[in-house]
C-alpha cells in the first residue's frame, strides 16, 4: 500500500504536539499520501498491556490496525513503542490462525474483523526504505550545521527477527537519515543503550528509570553535541522531562535539547523552530534556540 | 501454579531449558547495572520452577530493551519469556499500583496519557485542533473501546483483588 494513515498514539497528541505538527509538515513536503486515523486509541502501551494480558493487548492493537485496514491504508507510527506494539501484534496475528480467531472473537463484539491487509510502518524505517539519504537530501533546503547525539531507541530495531533492519549492535541506517539534513551524527559511549523508560519502568520504578537516564545523559554530554535526536516520543519525554527530574534528583545541570527526527528534518525542509514546536520542550536551552533560528533564517 | 513454569513457558513457544547460565544477559542489561534485576537468575529460577520468581519485583525492572535476547548465545527469547512471566504474575494478582492506574486510564479515556489543558493550549499555538483526531474526540469510538476491553475481561483482571 502506498497510502498511509497517521497513528498518533498517546504522548504525541497529548504531550508533544510539536512532533505531530512536524510530522504532518514533513510528510506533506515529501508528497506522501497520509490521512488521519480517527478514533484510534492507545497502541496499547506494551509495558503495561503486553505485560498484563496477551489477549487484551492483541485486541486493542488490532482494533487500531482494523481502523486503518478499513481506510485501505498502512499505519504510520512516529513512536518506537507504538511501532513495537502494533507491528508485533500485526505479525503475530498474521502468522498464527489460532490467535487471530481468538482476537476476532473479541473484535466481533464491536462489529470488527482483523483481515491482515495493512502493514505497520515506522517513519524512520519508512523514510530509509522508500527515500534513503540521497533522495531525502534533494528535498532539503537548509543544511543543518549541528552535531547530534542520535538515540535509535530499542523497539525500532529489536527484536531483530521481526524488524528486518539489519544488526542491532551498530546500525547505521538512521545515522544516514541524520546526515541527509546536513547534521553530523556523533558517536558516543553506550549509544545503543536504552533510555530507561520502557517496559513500564518509568511509571513503575521512577528512581531506577532516572538512574539509567542519567548514565545516558552523562555519555551524551561527554560527546559535546548540540542536541539529542530520537524517533520515539516516549524516549523524547524521558530525555526531555526526565532531564529536569535528573537535575533535581542528582543535583545536575543538564540542559541538552531534545528533538524528534521529524523536527530535525522539518528544520532542513525549511520550517521554523516555532512551527515545529521545538520551543515547547521542557528543556529550555536559549543558546540552542538562537542557533537553530539563525540556521533556519540562513544566517549561518 | 498447577503446571510447572518451564512447561508453561515452553507451551508459549518460549523454551528456557537450553540456558547454560553464561551470564551474557545479565552483563548486557542496562537495568541490571543500576537495579536489582539479574536476568540470568530469573531465567534460572524459572527453569528450576521456583514459583517465587513471579512475585519478584525485579521482573518489573526490565525495560524490554531486547539487548539480552539479541545477544543470548543459545537464542533464548529472554525478553519474551520475561513478559510471559509478568503475565503469569498478573494472573496471580501481582500488579504495581502505577500500572493499574495506567490501565484504568485507558479504560476511562482510551489513552495511557490523557490530554491536559497545557497541551490543548500548545496544540492551538501550533494551529492544530485542540482535541486530536483520536478516540478522545469520538464518544462512540470510546464506547467501542470500552466494550472491547470488557469482551476481553480486562476490567476483571485489573480490578483490585
Ligand atoms: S545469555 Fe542466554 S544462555 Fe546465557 S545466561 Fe542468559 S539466558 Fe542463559
Ligand atoms: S530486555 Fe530487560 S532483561 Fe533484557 S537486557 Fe533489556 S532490560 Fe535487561
Amino acid at each position: 500500500m502506498e497510502k498511509l494513515s497517521l497513528f498518533l498514539g498517546c504522548i504525541v497528541p497529548n504531550r508533544y504536539p510539536g512532533i505531530e505538527k512536524a510530522t504532518k509538515l514533513c510528510l506533506q513536503k515529501l508528497d506522501i499520501d497520509v490521512s488521519d486515523l480517527p478514533g484510534a486509541s492507545c497502541c496499547p502501551a506494551p509495558g503495561v498491556f503486553k505485560s498484563f494480558d496477551k489477549a487484551t493487548w492483541l485486541a486493542l492493537a488490532s482494533r487500531n490496525i482494523v481502523l486503518s485496514e478499513k481506510l485501505e491504508r498502512d499505519l504510520l507510527t512516529v513512536c518506537n513503542g507504538c511501532y513495537g506494539s502494533l507491528a508485533d501484534a500485526n505479525i503475530e496475528l498474521k502468522k498464527d490462525p489460532e490467535l487471530r480467531e481468538c482476537t476476532n472473537r473479541c473484535l466481533k463484539e464491536i462489529g470488527m474483523e482483523f483481515k491482515g491487509t495493512a502493514e505497520v510502518r515506522h517513519i524512520i524505517e519508512f523514510l530509509y526504505k522508500e527515500f534513503g539519504r540521497e533522495k531525502l537530501k534533494e528535498y532539503t533546503t537548509i543544511q543543518l550545521d549541528l552535531k547530534v547525539a542520535l538515540h535509535y531507541g530499542c523497539h525500532l530495531i529489536k527484536p531483530s527477527r521481526d524488524r528486518n533492519l539489519g544488526e542491532t549492535e551498530a546500525p547505521v541506517f538512521f545515522d544516514e537519515l541524520i546526515e541527509a539534513t546536513g547534521a553530523k551524527s556523533v558517536d558516543y559511549t553506550d549509544k545503543m543503550m536504552c533510555c530507561g523508560a520502557g517496559g513500564g519502568v518509568r511509571s513503575g520504578h521512577a528512581a531506577e528509570s532516572l538512574e539509567m537516564l542519567e548514565h545516558k545523559l552523562a555519555c551524551i554530554r561527554q560527546a559535546g553535541v548540540d542536541c539529542i535526536v530520537n524517533a520515539c516520543p516516549f524516549c523524547h519525554l524521558q530525555f526531555d522531562r526526565g532531564q529536569l527530574a535528573v537535575n533535581e534528583k542528582f543535583g545536575k545541570d543538564y540542559s541538552i535539547p531534545v528533538l524528534h527526527y521529524s523536527q530535525l528534518l522539518g528544520l532542513a525542509l525549511g520550517f521554523s523552530p516555532y512551527e515545529l514546536g521545538i520551543e515547547q520542550n521542557a528543556v529550555q536551552n536559549i543558546e540552542f534556540l538562537a542557533k537553530i533560528y539563525e540556521i533556519s533564517a540562513g544566517l549561518r | 501454579m498447577s503446571e510447572e513454569l518451564p512447561k508453561v513457558l515452553k507451551a508459549a513457544g518460549l523454551d528456557v531449558l537450553s540456558c547454560m547460565q553464561c551470564g551474557t544477559c545479565t552483563g548486557s542489561c542496562p537495568s541490571g547495572r543500576h537495579t536489582g534485576l539479574n536476568t540470568r537468575r530469573i531465567l534460572r529460577d524459572a527453569r528450576k520452577n521456583r514459583v517465587a520468581v513471579l512475585s519478584d519485583d525485579a521482573l518489573w525492572l526490565c525495560t524490554t530493551c531486547y539487548t539480552c535476547q539479541e545477544r543470548c548465545p543459545r537464542d533464548i527469547p529472554i525478553t519474551d519469556a520475561l513478559l510471559e512471566l509478568r503475565r503469569l504474575a498478573v494472573k496471580k494478582g501481582f500488579m504495581l499500583p502505577e500500572h493499574r492506574k495506567i490501565s484504568e486510564m485507558v479504560m476511562e479515556c482510551g489513552h495511557a496519557v490523557p490530554l491536559d489543558e497545557e497541551t490543548k493550549q500548545k496544540r492551538e499555538e501550533l494551529g492544530l485542533d485542540p482535541i486530536p483526531e483520536t478516540v478522545q474526540k469520538y464518544p462512540e469510538a470510546l464506547q467501542e473501546l470500552r466494550n472491547l476491553l470488557k469482551a476481553c475481561k480486562f476490567d476483571k483482571l485489573t480490578a483490585e483483588k
